[in-house]
């Protein structure tokens, strides 16, 4: 067994701190403040090939790894979180179950222009009334001959508004249950299609959440994707994939504000010495370092398990369940070590733990990843 | 166009501390990166193969770890890598490792030779100027501006210290670059897989290059390092916030004070 990263994977975490810290940091704040969805650096992702890292050179994309795409969304996320999951919804929630489940056509038409960013990709499962109950959807779905026809709304959408291509949820068979329900590409454009209300949010505020909203919205009958009544199934099977990316963004969080601490205990004198120096930091930061690196030995774990086409769906879910614990638990005791000015915005580490919180909730909230993970231990 | 860009590893002296004993450099831990000079040339011979289209080899000499910059030259869009590395080039100094590129170049189709102004370990600004010595070729040094008619002139951009020039060169020529002026741009994903799945890293020993044995290595270097030492620190500056009148005075009298005036 090896532990060790390959100097291919060495040689790419060189390029992506590199562009994290010069083209990515430096904006963090202003995104949060402003709540600026940061186009220029999307646009400067997608230049590099980072919009499409695990997409097999065939379809556009890079025919990296997910070990790589972990990669990449952990180190955004250190220095930007709504960086970060702007490339974890892109990638895992619309390019990736369209890889997995879409036709030969399908593929084509979408992923190159998606890997290349210059669409970017969003997903929709979720509902007023059917959150971590994601059986009771209400958006419906009619076959009206030549083309769909989707009423309802979805909301909390990560990348709505800004985004080209969406992988919308909707019951085709009420009576059905989660038999019922099918996976459809919808286009921003698309007749009936519109973006509703754009949410405030505590953290990861430069990322755009909104409502989708579908009055008679129109979808190509070749926009199926996969087989009618597997909408559900691709659904679970797209969010085990997603949290591989939001587990790397917590990770990538965790390690931004424990950068930021050891550059704080080392240069904050009080008592005549550093901070650092005294026993209660350095402990305290002892623990909260090993289980960051605990962390990022799950993450990529169930990283290299994707890769390997072995099952990781539980993999997947205790990564994010420690990630995002983690990074809450290190996020709140680094404001702790800033002191007053932690709880200000003139420090990073404000930011990071009000950025930090959603990574307990979206995806599946960590409750959710309890579920799952009980669920193969006690099957 | 066939363009050749030298490049070096170096150790990064941002990271770098000196053995206050030796007063040499402790390598130890220290990461090694590719010369910012040297990628500044990289830029300037990955613009013009936008632009104009061309062939971009990258060679470079030092020991077989100094690969991982050929790798990383290649992941931003080199399209040829070569190592030259041999026991018999150990313990060059600039005019025994012009001569060894020189000679390497002699096997090469170029038009254009790129290196950087100097490198961060030694400061010398000197193998860029002797390689296009040795060819027998025009060198435009301190390199902050390259334009192309995309025949066989080149427009180039030269800084001095205090002033600039415009110079036309001839190709086949040599240009020594300055990275400020050129900001290299992010090796891509798919640069970085091919760089290593794709690509292969030509390993060149003495006996492939076009040169007398006798000018390489420990033989063919003339110089020899007599000492090494530490500059002294200087003491911290005092630093006084008053207003400029005040300061006028201050600084007259401060100056009177050295004898300066």
């Amino acid at each position: 067994m090896d532990f060790s990263l390959s100097k291919k994977e060495e040689l790419f975490l060189q390029m992506i701190r590199e562009f994290a810290e010069n083209e990515v940091k430096p904006l963090a704040a202003e995104v949060d403040d402003e709540e600026k969805f940061p186009m220029e650096t999307v646009e400067k992702l997608g230049k590099i090939g980072v919009m499409g890292i695990p997409i097999p050179v065939e379809y556009g994309g890079q025919g990296g790894t997910n070990l790589m795409y972990g990669m990449a969304v952990e180190e955004l996320s250190r220095a930007c979180a709504t960086t970060g999951v702007i490339v974890s919804a892109h990638t895992s929630l619309c390019m990736a179950p369209i890889l997995e489940h879409g036709t030969e056509e399908q593929k084509k038409k979408y992923l190159p222009k998606l890997a290349s960013g210059e669409w970017i990709g969003a997903f929709g499962l979720t509902e007023p009334n059917a959150g971590t109950d994601a059986a009771m959807q209400q958006t419906t779905a009619v076959d009206a001959g030549d083309k769909w026809i989707l009423n309802g709304s979805k909301i909390f959408i990560t990348n709505a508004g800004y985004a080209h291509v969406y992988i919308v949820m909707a019951m085709t068979d009420k009576s059905k249950g989660t038999k019922g329900i099918s996976a459809f590409i919808v286009e921003k454009g698309f007749k009936g299609f519109s973006i509703g209300k754009k949410e405030k949010k505590m953290g990861i505020r430069g990322s755009a959440t909104c409502e989708l909203i579908f009055e008679n919205c129109e979808v190509p009958k070749e926009n199926l994707l996969g087989e009618l009544g597997k909408g559900f199934k691709i659904a679970m099977m797209t969010l085990d994939g997603g949290r591989i990316g939001i587990a790397a963004q917590a990770l990538g969080i965790a390690q931004g504000a424990m950068d930021a601490t050891v550059k704080y205990t080392k240069e904050r004198k009080q008592f005549g010495r550093s901070i650092a120096q005294f026993q209660n930091t350095q402990f305290q930061m002892a623990d909260l370092e090993t289980k960051v690196q605990a962390a990022r030995l799950l993450v990529r774990s169930a990283s290299f398990k994707k890769d390997q086409h072995v099952p990781f769906s539980a993999d997947a879910a205790m990564a994010k369940l420690f990630a995002a614990e983690t990074a809450m638990e290190v996020t709140t005791k680094c404001v702790q070590f800033h002191g007053g000015y932690g709880y200000t915005r003139e420090y990073p580490v404000e930011r990071m733990m009000r950025d930090a919180k959603i990574t307990e909730i979206y995806e599946g909230t960590s409750e959710v990843q309890r579920m799952v993970i009980a669920g193969k231990l006690f099957k | 166009m066939n363009i050749v860009v030298c490049i070096k590893q170096v150790p990064d002296t941002t990271e770098i501390k000196i053995d206050p004993v030796k007063g040499t450099l402790i390598r130890d831990g220290v990461p090694s990166i590719m010369n910012p000079d040297d990628k500044g040339g990289l830029e300037v011979a990955l613009q013009l193969k936008d632009k104009f289209g061309a062939h971009v080899t990258v060679i470079t000499m030092g020991l077989p770890m100094a690969e991982a910059i050929l790798r990383e030259a290649l992941a931003m869009g080199a399209d040829r890598a070569i190592l030259l590395t041999d026991r018999k080039l150990a313990g060059a100094d600039t005019l025994a490792t012009s001569n060894a590129i020189a000679g390497l170049l002699r096997t090469l189709d170029y038009d254009l030779v790129i290196t950087g102004r100097q490198a961060i370990d030694g400061d010398t600004a000197q193998v860029g100027p002797q390689i296009a010595e040795h060819l027998g070729l025009p060198q435009v040094s301190y390199v902050a501006g390259v334009e192309y008619d995309g025949k066989n002139t080149l427009t180039i951009r030269k800084e001095d210290e205090d002033a600039y020039q415009i110079l036309e060169v001839e190709l086949p020529a040599v240009l020594t670059v300055l990275a400020p002026a050129f900001k290299p741009r992010y090796m891509t994903v798919s640069g970085i897989i091919n760089a290593y799945d794709t690509h292969e890293i030509e390993i060149w020993g003495a006996d492939k290059i076009d040169v007398d044995e006798k000018k390489l290595g420990l033989n063919g270097s003339p110089t020899r390092v007599k000492k090494s030492f530490t500059k002294p620190q200087k003491v911290a500056g005092e630093v006084y916030e008053v207003t400029p009148e005040e300061a006028v005075g201050l600084i007259v009298s401060k100056l009177k004070e050295k004898f300066i005036i």
